[in-house]
């Protein structure tokens, strides 16, 4: 069998994939035959006593919590686990990165794209210190991930063993909560805590590292889900008050502004977000990480917030007189300098993380909860109106944008071609209904600036973090959460560079990523820094790369590369067309910049169009 | 409103009694380059439920989003923070005096007894003094003592109490009737 793996393989890969690929692994697992540790568990289950391991409780837990794909990397300390996840192939797909950074984006991806909570595993200390990156990534970006780590055996601890490292300590700055667990009869309760934790409240990436000997202990299986943490509000009760008083602001207010951000995704407002604006008559902008939770057509959509973001959007932030934020924390990103922020606004949040409330910008009228009851009670209680001057605000200062930036982006004249017609022509063939997964950069800016979305949980990029290299596995991750859904990969050739080893994962597992990208030689967004505020100094952005082409195909992934704007149309049609994962390089100019842009120290209103 | 002057503020924490809960609440004074004055922490009267009593010197601003963090922990039951004035608070200082001192200048017994301070324990070479109270004057007491020559000092964190009427656990059940989903 392990002689003619690669060789069917690569015939699965010539031919029809996925179907072959399945094919493949259910031969695979039935010439194994049976686990005899398996066996006997469900024989003992017949008698109501369910003795079984710590390593396959860890996979019964995950079960219970309907977990159907883990993304991981085996190791030393983690053997046990992954033993008895070899008996589980049926119930459970593992999806193999290529390295552990490259498994938890794929995680975020999936978490993101489907509001379930992503699960990784990885094995102590590479292992687990690989994982941390995606851990900070998905914090701040309050993805739910349950991470499992393997660790040395109990009796190690703190003695420097091979691959020990202090992965709690390490990952506490970095977690919502983590947790070592040395006896095997404490990991039920701990993963229970640990998925309640992940995916209540402002949800956010937990970890449990488990002891190899807790792993190969036995325990009494049973499994409880957590219903509560007494010292844990994840859902605070809405204050009556707060309603009444945002209520009169927003009734009475001539030129109210809402910003949303992603709590509207997490907490599963979008209907909500839409009935309130609509019912108001209120314009809307969104931070990025709150991009796809209103159509980007709608006609109150007035479009995105921040350093590259809409004109409009930005320059009315200082003329508002009431700004509603709902589920978004005031980034500096988006304030640009604080003391020149809304100042004249009453302000309104929606937030449903306590800390977040004054952290920035302080609000007149706090408001605690659930954006979704928070919008809800809203609702109920707002008065219908229309503001329909104040809307053409933003329509004159977007007709402005257009004729001095979005033009010369979307449909160029000149010869090198930009990354913004490259998103119109995926627009254009998405129809809006792809999910877009991006990077960090140029790219990033100019994708979540022009992509087109109908529905929510389509943009997937990474926020707060700003970590490059997490495009490629998070969108990997994504098409294996919804493989029935679009996903296009939108990266920069400096993050591609980060993680492509993940090519390997679409190899493996089939995912039909369409992966764009956008080579421009340069780590393009600190090259425009290097240009514009530090004298054209070009210190160490300039790339001298590989063939991409080659080197996608080495995975055996099509792949094609576009220098014309001739050919690119039929390049992207082919690419969106294709039943598989396809591979796409685009040459775009070298030296382009991103606009509008707010400059750091900068008020929102003292926005450059050029 | 809140000041932007410096003040010394006493933070009281609660959590449940969990391996690696000090370094979570200690990440926020880290992240913020938040100096700790002092530090104390024991068992509450409650059984599983730590308190934490920590003195900063910042801006309110700063102690307030400090404080919030440090809340939003998922096994921190309450944090709270408080100026000097809404506080009753102690801290305990021991001296360790060489036992021939005694017949040195005016006596060390009048300086204990000055002082509000009580001799621990008696040794034939050496005896410990203890005294409560404010950081000063444990500190006025050390003066004192040090033409003595004294071998050690030490002394402990802080430990505080809030001038309300509210119960200890109150702060418990408060949080617990609002938890779960």
């Amino acid at each position: 069998m392990q002689k003619q793996y690669p060789q069917l393989l690569k015939d699965a890969l010539r031919t029809n994939f996925k179907i072959e690929l399945m094919e493949l692994v259910k031969n695979t697992t039935k010439t194994e035959g049976p686990d005899p540790m398996n066996k006997a568990a469900s024989n003992s289950k017949k008698t109501g006593i369910e003795r079984i391991s710590g390593a396959e409780a860890v996979i019964k837990c995950l079960l219970e919590e309907q977990v159907k794909t883990i993304f991981g990397y085996p190791g030393g300390a983690i053997m046990p686990i992954y033993d008895k996840l070899y008996s589980y192939q049926k119930e459970v797909h593992h999806v193999l990165a290529r390295h552990e950074q490259g498994a938890i984006h794929a995680a975020q991806g999936f978490a993101r794209v489907s509001g379930e909570v992503g699960v990784v595993f990885a094995t102590s200390g590479p292992g687990a210190t690989n994982l941390i990156t995606g851990i900070a990534d998905a914090k701040i970006d309050s993805t739910p991930l349950v991470c499992i780590t393997g660790q040395v055996g109990s009796h190690l601890l703190g003695t420097d063993a091979f691959q020990e490292t202090d992965v709690v300590g390490i990952s506490m700055p970095v977690t919502k909560w983590n947790q070592q667990v040395t006896k095997a009869e404490d990991i039920p309760e701990a993963i229970a805590k640990a998925f309640y934790i992940a995916r209540t409240g402002r949800p956010g990436p937990v970890l449990l590292d488990i002891t190899k000997d807790a792993q190969f202990a036995e325990l009494d299986f049973h499994y409880e889900s957590c219903q509560k943490v007494r010292s844990y509000i994840p859902n605070p009760e809405l204050e009556e008050e707060q309603i009444k008083a945002a209520v009169e602001l927003i009734d009475n207010a001539k030129r109210p502004y809402v910003l949303f951000g992603q709590g509207v995704i997490l907490g599963e407002a979008e209907e909500e977000l839409k009935a309130f604006v609509e019912k108001t008559g209120i314009p809307a902008a969104w931070t990025i990480l709150g991009l796809s939770a209103m159509p980007t057509d709608h006609p109150l959509n007035v479009g995105m917030l921040g350093m590259h973001g809409n004109y409009g959007p930005n320059v009315l932030t200082n003329e508002c007189d009431v700004l509603i934020a709902v589920g978004m924390r005031f980034d500096d990103r988006v304030t640009g300098n604080v003391a020149k922020y809304a100042k004249q606004a009453k302000v309104i949040h929606l937030e449903i993380d306590k800390s977040e409330i004054d952290k920035i910008v302080k609000a007149d009228v706090p408001v605690l909860g659930n954006a979704k009851r928070s919008l809800s009670a809203l609702i109920a209680a707002v008065k219908p109106n229309e503001h329909k001057d104040w809307l053409q605000r933003f329509h004159d200062l977007a007709a402005i944008e257009k004729e001095k930036v979005i033009d010369t982006d979307l449909y160029p004249t000149k010869e090198g071609l930009t990354m913004g017609e490259v998103i119109r022509r995926v627009n254009e063939h998405s129809k809006g209904d792809a999910v877009i997964v991006t990077d960090v950069g140029q790219h990033q800016m100019i994708a979540c600036r022009y992509a087109k979305f109908n529905s929510s949980k389509s943009n997937i990029t990474s926020g707060g973090l700003g970590t490059m290299g997490f495009c490629l596995p998070a969108a990997l991750g994504a098409k294996l959460a919804k493989p029935e859904r679009q996903v296009v990969a939108v990266i920069g050739d400096g993050g591609f560079q980060m993680t492509f080893q993940e090519l390997g994962m679409a190899l493996q597992t089939g995912a039909a990523v369409k992966i764009i990208v956008l080579n421009n030689e340069f780590l393009g967004m600190v090259r425009q820094w290097q240009q514009m505020f530090f004298d054209r100094r070009y210190s160490s952005t300039e790339m001298v790369n590989p063939d991409f082409v080659a080197l996608a195909k080495s995975f055996s992934i099509a792949a094609v590369k576009v220098e014309d704007r001739d050919a690119l149309d039929k390049a992207i049609k082919t690419m969106m067309e294709y039943d598989g994962p396809y591979f796409l390089e685009v040459r775009v100019e070298k030296e382009d910049n991103v606009f509008p842009m707010i400059p750091t120290g900068s008020a929102v209103d003292e926005i450059r169009l050029d | 409103m809140e000041e932007k002057k410096k003040n010394v503020y006493t933070i009281s924490v609660l959590s449940e009694n969990r391996v690696g809960l000090l370094h979570r609440i200690t990440i926020g004074f880290t992240r913020r380059g938040i100096n700790i004055e002092s530090l104390t922490v024991s068992n509450s009267e409650e059984e599983g439920v730590h308190r934490y009593t920590i003195v900063v010197n910042d801006t309110e601003e700063n102690v307030r989003k400090l404080v919030l963090s440090i809340e939003a922990q998922v096994e921190v039951i309450s944090a709270l923070y408080h100026s000097d004035d809404e506080t009753v608070f102690q801290e305990i200082a021991l001296y360790k005096v060489p036992v021939n001192a005694r017949h040195n200048g005016r006596g060390i017994e009048e300086i204990v007894r000055n002082n509000h301070a009580r001799i621990l324990a008696l040794e034939s070479d050496l005896m410990i003094i203890e005294k409560t109270g404010h950081k000063e004057e444990t500190h006025e007491l050390y003066e004192k003592l040090k033409p003595f020559g004294v071998l050690e000092f030490v002394r402990s964190g802080r430990v505080s109490i809030v001038k309300n009427t509210k119960k200890f656990v109150e702060y418990i059940e408060e949080k617990e009737a609002l938890s779960g989903t």
